[in-house]
């Protein structure tokens, strides 16, 4: 019997049902995206509304607040400025909550009873609640109801003065760009040094100390580098009713940083817990058994592969707190979601406003996977 | 060792270690004292409780007429059974799994499990009935509770065989409470915790089927399907939530003919539903990837079709395995039902709670933080209740010990 003959007739033959049936899946949701796009069509065309996104170089017609973006300016420089406010406590929040929630997660295990428990209630408390209701308790219930005046700000020396138009930190002067490439080159610098610190442990065996060469390094290069570029430093003056110096956030700036910050480091801080905690006791063990430090025993046996399982939920954590920053809107600080919301409400057509919005966050959430995605495969074992 | 040995070697081994961790016990245990007296202060000295009081039954049931209130007692009468019967027919098919014979009841023992076990739910509860100003709440309470001790009682005595027919009988009682709570008071008039509860719960059930199918499509075979699930499911995972509730809100009556524009409360169903499928369908692929690949193998060898394989060797093992990761979806989702109030209105706990700080009689007392901290109170509560019984859940079951 020849090979053709051994075939099935094609109405059985899994490969061609394979393909009509997947053919058949892709033409329903063709038809029902298809009956959508034509709704908004129909419905548009009806109402008058463009469907286009023309509407992007019309003027937006309002103002945001905290910034000098005026009344004239297209839509399009609005949308951009809602991004950028978006990025603002977005990239703030990404650092503070790490910071906070490693602390959290190390202070679950820590061997004193007092920590152990507090850092625990925090956790329960503020992973069972929802964000909204922590954002609206820190924006209405504290910075508008409790924040004072300005005459009467609450004041930490230079450091910190709050009242009902902000919160004021110290914060650098002079261009940030140049501060920005001053910093990272002290920190290319310090890693390159300690790179070459580990080489030099791994040639001769001479202790690396790694930290000890590097931190001067950092250190100087960053004070000369800032001092070269004109960087100084502001801090808030108060003197009866004006401030001057420093750098102030706004209430709802801070309110929002301020929830997303809590209620994202709990949830990091579990993360972290459960990742040192996943980490072998045998691990443990055998490096007390080969007489390593208690630091040593952090650093190089417990916290590599702690991180390893660790990486992959925070980088998801990242992810919520970039979307949950959306919730400004509920406040009226003009992130992107605000401002999307605000052109809909000025005559901008809603349904490609919307699309774009959408189209918005995908970005940032694939910019967001992938830097984790890099970090991700850097700490893999590699396998043979 | 006598006991003041024992307290003076716990102390020593978990506070005063060393001078800095003494003096950091020493500095926080202040801190944690003076936050602790400021917070019993203002539960039970400075809180000004009273918009709570007058306000229960709102933020419980919002505009709920009190004509209809039979529907929602029956309810939860009917759940309490139900819930109780299933709990009952598990355990004790558990007890004759193990070959373990009920000994007798020793009601203080098993008083004192209740309470280490559902501490934080009778806390709730126990605080709501001290608001409330009638004593109907505490002979419902009372009569749920009875019918969860029934059902229970009941459940321990059904046959071993009724697992179908008890699956039936759950799901079609909860099916008619829906109508018997809908038909009486339209979605429109629901509000407070119970609407927070209903759409949590219906959005949920409803997303099931379709996070299965998506997880299903995001391993097919075929590259298009994959390519459809995948696409679905980013899609929806790289959006925020309060984005989309808003968009339904406004544009849904451009996607659909304006004779069929839903109300409010269903669109914000169908939005909780289409975006919670995308993160049922990775918590179910998570639960697919942990069937061990013998066991398709097995099924293959044994001349199953891949229908039958899927649905009758793949799914109910990753079911089973990500039973607790469906109750963590659940109490997100119940948390962020709160957006709903915010982004189209509804009126739910936290936006009715908002809604009550404006009234003539409390308005601007700054009582915003009293409601909210009732509003987060009560879903704590929830949450951490839930959040417990799936660790314990979890523990059962074994996932990731097996």
């Amino acid at each position: 019997m020849s090979a053709a003959a051994q075939r099935p007739p094609f109405w059985r033959d899994v490969r061609v049902l394979g393909w009509v049936f997947q053919l058949a899946v892709f033409a329903v949701v063709v038809a029902i995206i298809g009956v959508l796009v034509n709704n908004v069509r129909v419905n548009s065309a009806n109402q008058g509304i463009p469907t286009g996104f023309s509407f992007l170089d019309q003027p937006s017609s309002f103002e945001i607040p905290g910034n000098d973006f005026r009344q004239t300016q297209p839509v399009r420089e609005a949308i951009v400025e809602g991004v950028l406010n978006t990025l603002r406590v977005v990239i703030a929040g990404l650092i503070l909550a790490t910071l906070l929630g490693v602390t959290l997660g190390v202070g679950r295990l820590s061997g004193n009873f007092l920590i152990r428990t507090i850092t625990r209630v925090y956790v329960e408390t503020i992973r069972n609640i929802p964000l909204l209701g922590l954002l609206i308790f820190f924006y209405i219930g504290l910075v508008l109801t409790a924040f004072p005046r300005v005459e009467d700000s609450w004041v930490v020396s230079n450091v910190l003065v709050a009242n009902v138009r902000g919160v004021t930190i110290p914060w650098i002067t002079g261009s940030t760009i140049a501060f920005l490439i001053v910093l990272a080159v002290a920190v290319g610098l310090a890693w390159a040094v300690n790179r070459w610190r580990l080489q030099v442990n791994e040639r001769t065996g001479e202790p690396a100390r790694g930290g000890t060469w590097a931190i001067p390094v950092f250190v100087l290069v960053g004070f000369w580098g800032a001092f070269f570029v004109g960087t100084g430093i502001t801090t808030p003056e108060l003197d009866g009713r004006s401030l001057d110096g420093g750098m102030t956030m706004q209430p709802e700036y801070f309110a929002l940083l301020l929830a997303l910050v809590i209620y994202t480091a709990s949830h990091i801080a579990e993360i972290v817990r459960g990742a040192i905690q996943a980490v072998p006791k045998g691990q443990v063990e055998a490096a007390s058994a080969l007489a390593l430090s208690n630091w040593h025993r952090l650093r190089h046996i417990v916290l590599p592969q702690a991180l390893r399982i660790a990486v992959p939920p925070i980088g998801n954590q990242y992810l919520n707190l970039m979307k949950n920053s959306s919730l400004g809107f509920v406040i009226s600080y003009f992130e992107v979601t605000k401002t999307v919301q605000t052109t809909v409400g000025n005559r901008s057509p809603a349904v490609p406003a919307f699309l774009l919005l959408i189209g918005i966050y995908l970005v940032m959430s694939l910019i967001i996977s992938a830097g984790v995605n890099v970090v991700n495969r850097r700490l893999q074992v590699v396998e043979r | 060792m006598n006991r003041t040995e024992l307290v003076v070697d716990w102390l020593k081994a978990n506070l005063f270690r060393s001078v800095i961790d003494s003096i950091v016990s020493v500095v926080v245990g202040a801190l944690a004292v003076f936050a602790l007296f400021r917070l019993v202060r203002f539960v039970f000295v400075t809180g000004r409780w009273e918009i709570i009081e007058v306000n229960l039954s709102l933020l419980i049931t919002g505009v709920w007429p009190e004509a209809e209130m039979w529907r929602l007692v029956a309810t939860l009468l009917a759940a309490g059974f139900v819930g109780g019967l299933v709990v009952g027919f598990v355990a004790r098919s558990r007890e004759i799994e193990a070959g373990i014979e009920p000994g007798p009841i020793r009601p203080g023992r098993r008083l004192g499990q209740l309470v280490s076990r559902l501490w934080p739910l009778l806390l709730g509860v126990g605080l709501l009935l001290l608001l409330s100003r009638t004593i109907m709440p505490t002979l419902l309470v009372l009569a749920v509770v009875g019918a969860v001790v029934v059902g229970r009682l009941v459940g321990r005595r059904l046959p071993r065989r009724s697992t179908t027919p008890l699956a039936v009988f759950a799901v079609l009682t909860l099916i008619g409470t829906v109508f018997l709570m809908v038909n009486g008071v339209g979605l429109d008039d629901w509000g407070g915790v119970v609407l927070n509860l209903f759409l949590a719960a219906f959005s949920i059930t409803l997303c099931f089927p379709l996070g299965v199918m998506l997880a299903l499509g995001r391993r097919s075979q075929y590259p298009v399907i994959r390519l459809l699930s995948v696409g679905y499911i980013e899609l929806f995972r790289g959006a925020p939530l309060i984005a989309l509730l808003l968009m339904a809100d406004v544009t849904i009556g451009f996607f659909v003919p304006q004779s069929i524009v839903p109300s409010t409360p269903v669109r914000a169903i169908v939005v909780f539903t289409l975006f919670t499928a995308a993160y049922m369908a990775e918590v179910v692929r998570g639960g697919l990837q942990s069937v061990p690949s013998g066991q398709v193998e097995a099924a293959k060898a044994l001349g199953l079709s891949p229908i039958s394989t899927t649905f009758r060797i793949v799914l109910p093992q990753a079911l089973r395995n990500v039973i607790p990761a469906i109750v963590g979806q659940f109490i997100s989702l119940f948390k962020d039902t709160t957006l709903a109030g915010a982004a189209m209105g509804l009126r739910e706990l936290l936006n009715a709670a908002q809604a009550a700080t404006a009234q003539a009689q409390f308005r601007g007392q700054g009582l915003i933080v009293e409601t909210t901290i009732f509003v987060l109170f009560l879903f704590w509560v929830g949450a951490f209740t839930m959040s417990r019984e799936s660790q314990r859940l979890e523990r059962r079951l074994g996932v990731g010990n097996r």
